[in-house]
């Protein structure tokens, strides 16, 4: 095997680590604090570098970067504790654009995504069906040449900065539920949309929308009809090239190292001189470089145009489990000064530990619960009897 | 007079025809002639048509086996000659090489090696001087020895495949302890005579992993039946040769461990970086064993799963189960990805490697000691009982990393490399 990147892969991390330097520090962060991930400057130099396209095809339109480059950019990113919730949707939706969207969509909204004018967010999640996502309730009507939809859907993060949603609704009742799905794209300026916010127990917020006779023209749907899964496989297709989360313990286990280094305690000695500390940290160093080897195989499958899902699943159940133990071990090492938030002049880093703590639960539920990608694991790739 | 034929085939399929009309001859004679059968020897004008050597490999039997080997490793050892495109590649799964190196020792072990043997093996020494012998014929002790000095030139990571195979079999035989003690011997120098008999696998050797107390060394991994044997000691590597093995232990694994007196030791050119070079392949093959050995494991307690019927279902439908054996498999797919990542970095000399090769060690044995647990516990009371074989997994994920010490010892010496050491310690 041989695990060194190409030259030319090389030399984009090079690129990537310049650009973050120049466009990118910690302060910027802050604008997160009311709990939109998303941060409007960064974005728009990532559009202007031309990243955002990067991982979307040349014939699609895009930047036609390799799965290797999109896993360095991905990496990058999170070493730098830099947001990539907005760059993964818009990559994701532009690329389901291009390969399922009209030509109406493909000419005037992938631009706008594109060129970090315009952002989009996922509306798959609703309050009766989250797992079971094919389970979608959500109505689409047809009435002459309109499509009526009525609603609602939850956890439609970023919708209230968003310009539009890439919807998954029922339009088939009497069919097994994967064959009566189809797409929208649905812009939130639409009369009939309501947003309303869903605080979380950690820095970040999320929403409910609301859909009540929502008219759209058929330019706005998205595949077929009644093909809504195809086009959910494209998603989970392109995901694989974006998807992040293989690096969120890096940030966390320096501050984590830095914090026990630089502290003495009454009797002299540092944290860090505390056996029980460092096996703690070394190990998980080690799960850092276990989920690393995960991320570069992914990207190697990806690249080769291989498709790959139980290796997908594996690496986020990994990287999510093992990034949560991170977390409290770490949190727990600093004890009481740990509690401190990021509200407070005091807290360590920022706060940045124990705003990690409190958002490293999520990590194991969107994007596929913990559960969900064990059990892909236990039939896709130990070829265990189906259990539900 | 067939088989180069066959080598022709290999060689041509990857563009390497021009080779074996040059120099590769040699080779061939020289990997063949190691074999030591008369029916093997090679004469590359020879060309006979391929269905017809396939034929008569059918009926050499095992040799067939044995050659396909044999092609993989002359057509390294070309590739070698045209400089191996090793940087650049990010290749994270085994190549077409790899695969039929991986294959054929994998069908090699599970005809020479069923539990059955590791079991007798178990009864004795720990040691299978059969199973060696034939291990040897296959070029496995020699593999990833310079060609100079009569090995087969292949690299690290061919002996990685076998390791892995080996591991998966929980072959008894010391096939790492062997490999990294004659590597270290080839890079130490002026051992070239014993380095070919090693390569050779005539004479085992194997090195004390803990430095001695006194005179003794205790506890060495095939201690008991080893004629060579390395230790090190205040920055001093020293050789033993010609002393009697020692007695096995009785012992968790059944491994051949006896203590051994290393009191007439003669120093050799190896200083604590060449040694600590040797400990670290140790941690990476071991790593790789370790891996090979879980996946074994995950697939005993999977089928096991897949036929006992409780509450009338198979109790391999049971989400409990399934969620259990999802975790052990992920943690030791995470470990492959880690341990091989560990050989390629040994191997091409990055700069991490040794930090790669301890990590890998411990998170190994922990995968595979979690999922021989979960193998365990899945069997039920069989998985406890003597005869089911899931228990010999449980006992050699125990052992393994225990003839090094203690991993919370293994950890603590990461952590002085990453963290600095303790302060006020000595
Ligand atoms: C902060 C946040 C942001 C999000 N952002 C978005 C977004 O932008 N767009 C969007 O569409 N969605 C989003 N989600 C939704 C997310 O994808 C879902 O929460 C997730 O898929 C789980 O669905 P659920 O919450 O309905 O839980 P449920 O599906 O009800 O699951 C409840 C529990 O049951 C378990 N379970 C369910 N089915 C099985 C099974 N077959 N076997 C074993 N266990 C099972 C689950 O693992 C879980 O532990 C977000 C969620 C959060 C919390």
């Amino acid at each position: 095997m041989d695990f060194s990147f190409p030259p030319e892969v090389e030399a984009f991390r090079t690129e990537v680590k310049a650009f973050l330097a120049d466009n990118f520090d910690e302060s910027m962060l802050d604008v997160t604090h009311d709990g939109t991930m998303h941060v409007p400057e960064l974005h728009a130099a990532l559009a202007a570098e031309g990243w955002l396209a990067g991982p979307v095809p040349k014939e699609l339109g895009g930047g036609g970067r390799t799965a290797l480059e999109s896993i360095v950019l991905n990496e990058e990113m999170q070493l730098a504790r830099a947001p990539i919730d907005a760059m993964g949707v818009t990559v994701i939706t532009a690329a389901i654009l291009m390969e399922h969207g009209s030509d109406h969509l493909k000419e005037t909204v992938v631009p706008a995504l594109l060129n970090g004018e315009a952002l989009t967010s996922f509306g798959y999640t609703e309050p009766e069906s989250g797992s079971d996502v094919a389970a979608a309730a959500t109505k689409a009507v047809r009435d002459g040449d309109e499509w009526v939809i009525n609603g609602a859907k939850m956890w439609t993060t970023m919708a209230h900065i968003a310009d539009y949603v890439i919807l998954l609704t029922r339009t088939d009742p009497n069919v097994p539920k994967h064959k009566g799905l189809t797409f929208f794209l649905v812009p939130f300026d639409t009369p009939g949309i309501e947003i309303q916010p869903v605080p979380t127990m950690a820095t970040e917020r999320s929403n409910a929308t609301f859909y009540d006779d929502v008219r759209l023209s058929d330019d706005w749907r998205v595949g077929e009809v009644n093909g809504g899964w195809a086009v959910m496989k494209t998603a989970l297709k392109y995901e694989r090239g974006v998807a992040g989360g293989q690096f969120m313990s890096p940030p966390v286990i320096d501050a984590g190292i830095d914090w026990a280094t630089n502290q003495e305690r009454a009797d002299g000695t540092r944290p860090i001189d505390d056996p029980a500390v460092r096996e703690r940290l070394i190990r998980a160093q080690i799960d850092v470089e276990v989920c690393r080897g995960f991320a570069y195989h992914c990207a190697d499958l990806a690249n080769e145009g291989a498709m790959f899902g139980v290796e997908g699943s594996m690496t986020k159940l990994f990287a999510s489990e093992t990034f949560k133990r991170h977390c409290r071990e770490i949190h727990d090492m600093m004890g009481a000064e740990g509690l401190l938030t990021l509200e407070s002049p005091e807290a360590h880093h920022g706060g940045l530990i124990e705003e990690a703590l409190r958002h490293s639960p999520v990590t194991a539920i969107y994007g596929g619960t913990s559960e969900i990608n064990r059990n892909m694991v236990a039939e896709g790739f130990l070829g265990l009897p189906r259990a539900r | 007079m067939v088989e180069a034929t066959c080598v022709v085939r290999v060689l041509e399929q990857h563009e390497f025809q021009r080779w074996i009309l040059n120099g590769e001859v040699r080779a061939a004679r020289l990997a063949l002639g190691g074999f030591g059968t008369e029916e093997l020897r090679v004469e590359v004008d020879d060309f006979v048509n391929v269905a017809d050597v396939e034929g008569e490999l059918q009926a050499l039997g095992r040799a067939c086996l044995l050659f396909r080997y044999l092609s993989i490793c002359l057509l390294r050892v070309s590739s070698c000659l045209h400089e191996p495109a090793m940087i650049g590649l990010m290749r994270t799964r085994y190549s077409e090489d790899e695969v039929a190196v991986r294959d054929a020792f994998f069908d090699f072990f599970a005809n020479e090696c069923p539990t059955t043997t590791v079991r007798a093996a178990a009864k004795g020494t720990g040691f299978d001087p059969a199973l060696w012998s034939s291990l040897a014929a296959m070029g496995a002790p020699g593999m990833a020895l310079p060609e100079s000095l009569g090995g087969a030139g292949a690299a690290l990571t061919d002996l990685a495949v076998v390791a892995d195979v080996a591991g998966a079999h929980l072959a008894p035989v010391p096939l790492i302890e062997h490999a990294v003690t004659t590597r270290a011997l080839a890079r130490a120098g002026g051992h070239d005579g014993l380095v070919a008999e090693l390569g050779e696998g005539s004479t085992l050797a194997t090195l004390a992993l803990r430095p001695p107390t006194g005179d003794t060394a205790r506890l060495v991994p095939a201690g008991a039946v080893a004629d060579v044997i390395l230790h090190h000691r205040n920055g001093v590597t020293s050789i033993n040769r010609g002393n009697a093995p020692g007695i096995k232990l009785p012992n968790t694994a059944d491994l051949p461990l006896a203590h051994r007196v290393i009191s007439d030791a003669t120093a050799i050119d190896l200083d604590s970086d060449g040694w600590n070079r040797t400990v670290d392949e140790w941690r990476a093959l071991m790593a790789v064993a370790y891996v090979g050995l879980a996946k074994r494991a995950i697939e005993i307690g999977v089928a096991y799963t897949k036929e006992r019927i409780q509450f009338g279902v198979l109790i391999g439908t049971f989400q409990a189960l399934q969620h259990g054996f999802a975790d052990a498999a992920t943690s030791v797919e995470g470990a492959h990805l880690l341990a091989q990542r560990a050989i390629w970095a040994l191997e091409t000399d990055q700069p991490g490697a040794s930090r790669l090769a301890g990590m890998a060690l411990l998170y190994a044995a922990e995968s595979a000691r979690f999922a021989a647990d979960r193998s365990v516990q899945y069997h039920g009371g069989y998985g406890f009982s003597e005869e089911y074989d899931i228990q010999l997994y449980h006992r050699h994920a125990t052992a393994w990393i225990l003839q090094l010490g203690d991993p919370a010892a293994e950890y603590a010496r990461l952590a002085d490399a990453e963290f600095g050491p303790v302060k006020g310690a000595a």
